[in-house]
């Protein structure tokens, strides 16, 4: 067993870093506060490839392995959660379309989501249904020779600008799901502001009046929608949650590591109190702990492991709760300080609460998680 | 049953404990069938042996028993072997 990543994920993560501490990390807490990203950002993501970086080559994708992923994925979140999360939620539609979508449907779109041309967005929560995705009230009406899809999706991050959503409805009682691009007639979007944390994730409202999809938009089977199509594009959700939670951990300390040197009460550094040190040591091994699980949960998605499943939550379950706590110190380390704008812990904290109630919520894993214990006794 | 319906057997035994899954025992009439078991059967049957779940697989009646698994692989892998080249 070799804990260590390779020269080419060493060198993948230094673009990463570079590239996030360049061009997110300095206007992060500034598209925090306007709640958007700005367009010429999504350009760069675009020309760097880390839009659809999980589609594979074969679809005209880079097809990165899940480590290097993972490390993407962190290093962005670091800068920025909203602009992670906006990687999050089209490469989750991407791995969906990929895993369980049509020939027609994986050509027509995932070279696009590629090279990022459309972007993907999730439309499964509703004001009515979220961690019970079965209770959707969306509905789906075989109208012949096309789908007529009518209710009211929410929270669907990103949907202010994507192209392309990946729809959960009803039909005849089953769940089904659909690829639905913008310019359907009948599809509106209506932006969601003010929103706690991630708050540059340009959520919105989507509502579904009459709205005509072809019949070829349908993904996989009526009927499994939530068991096969949902889980796919939740279980990438959750990986990549994973790794930005650890991002934001990460932040937390390095943030705190500069503070806690530079910041001088009574006399010596805060570094040099101990109740400071404590705080900083939880936050140390809380991190390295949660980036391990990160990078087995990775490695068994490589190998295509069915325990893949478990390890993926656990980490979402695990490294979701250490960024709220890192975040809750960080926050408790700068003093007033931290809650203020002039520093970025109170945006880190902010954000860290949602990482524990996206992709599954924390109580939805503490049910969930003893489940795949007792399979293996 | 051959090697093929015990490595499945094996497998969804995680599932049904304390209970002797027959080949032909509908497992969604045993009602312990939820999403943990959906995906991670994609896999185990993926992995294990070597086949792709595609789109047009997402039928019940392919994984509705340990026999309708192994039959569900066989076809694959016959189907694989079919367009496979000399």
């Amino acid at each position: 067993m070799k804990l260590e990543l390779s020269a080419e994920q060493r060198t993948a993560r230094a673009e990463f870093r570079a590239f996030t501490a360049a061009e997110i990390a300095p206007h992060a807490g500034r598209w925090d506060r306007e709640e958007a990203i700005p367009p010429s950002l999504i350009d760069r993501l675009r020309e760097t490839g880390y839009l659809g970086s999980n589609v594979s080559p074969e679809h005209g994708g880079r097809g990165r392995d899940m480590i290097v992923y993972g490390l993407l994925t962190e290093e962005i979140a670091k800068g920025c959660s909203s602009v992670r999360s906006l990687l999050t939620v089209h490469d989750m539609v991407a791995h969906a379309i990929q895993r369980w979508g049509s020939r027609e449907q994986k050509e027509r779109y995932l070279p696009r989501m590629a090279r990022g041309e459309v972007l993907g967005a999730l439309a499964l929560s509703e004001p009515n249904a979220g961690s019970d995705a079965k209770s959707i009230e969306t509905t789906a009406a075989d109208g012949g020779d096309c789908w007529l899809l009518d209710g009211r999706k929410k929270w669907t991050t990103f949907g202010q600008i994507a192209g392309l959503f990946l729809v959960f409805a009803q039909a005849a009682g089953k769940p089904a799901a659909f690829l639905v691009e913008r310019e359907t007639p009948g599809l509106a979007v209506q932006p969601l502001k003010g929103i706690t944390g991630t708050r540059a994730s340009m959520l919105a409202e989507i509502e579904l009046r009459g709205c005509r999809v072809p019949k070829e938009s349908l993904v996989g089977r009526v009927g499994f929608a939530i068991s096969h199509i949902a889980a796919a594009a939740l279980e990438q959700g959750r990986y990549s949650v994973a790794w930005g939670s650890v991002g934001i951990a990460q932040a937390c300390l390095d943030a705190c590591r500069t503070y806690a040197a530079e910041r001088r009460q009574f006399g010596v550094p805060l570094a040099d109190h101990q109740l400071i040190r404590r705080l900083l040591t939880d936050m140390i091994v809380d991190v390295r702990a949660a980036r391990l699980l990160c990078l087995r949960a990775g490695w068994l998605r490589d190998a295509g492991d069915p325990g893949a499943f478990m390890e993926t939550m656990a980490a979402k379950y695990f490294a979701s709760r250490v960024a709220v706590r890192a975040a809750n110190d960080a926050v408790q380390i700068h003093g007033a300080n931290g809650c203020s704008e002039d520093y970025p812990v109170g945006r880190y904290l902010r954000d860290a609460k949602v990482m524990e109630i996206i992709e599954g919520s924390t109580q939805i894993q503490q049910i969930t998680l003893p489940l795949f214990e007792f399979q293996e006794f | 049953m051959d090697e093929t319906q015990l490595k499945i057997k094996a497998f969804l035994n995680r599932f049904f404990k304390g209970h002797d899954l027959q080949p032909a025992e509908d497992i969604f009439a045993l009602g312990f069938v939820n999403s943990l078991l959906a995906m991670q059967l994609v896999a185990f049957v993926e992995k294990e042996f070597g086949v792709s779940v595609a789109d047009d697989d997402l039928d019940l009646d392919n994984f509705r028993s340990i026999q309708a698994i192994a039959d569900f692989v066989a076809r694959k892998t016959g189907a694989a072997a079919e367009v496979s080249p000399a």
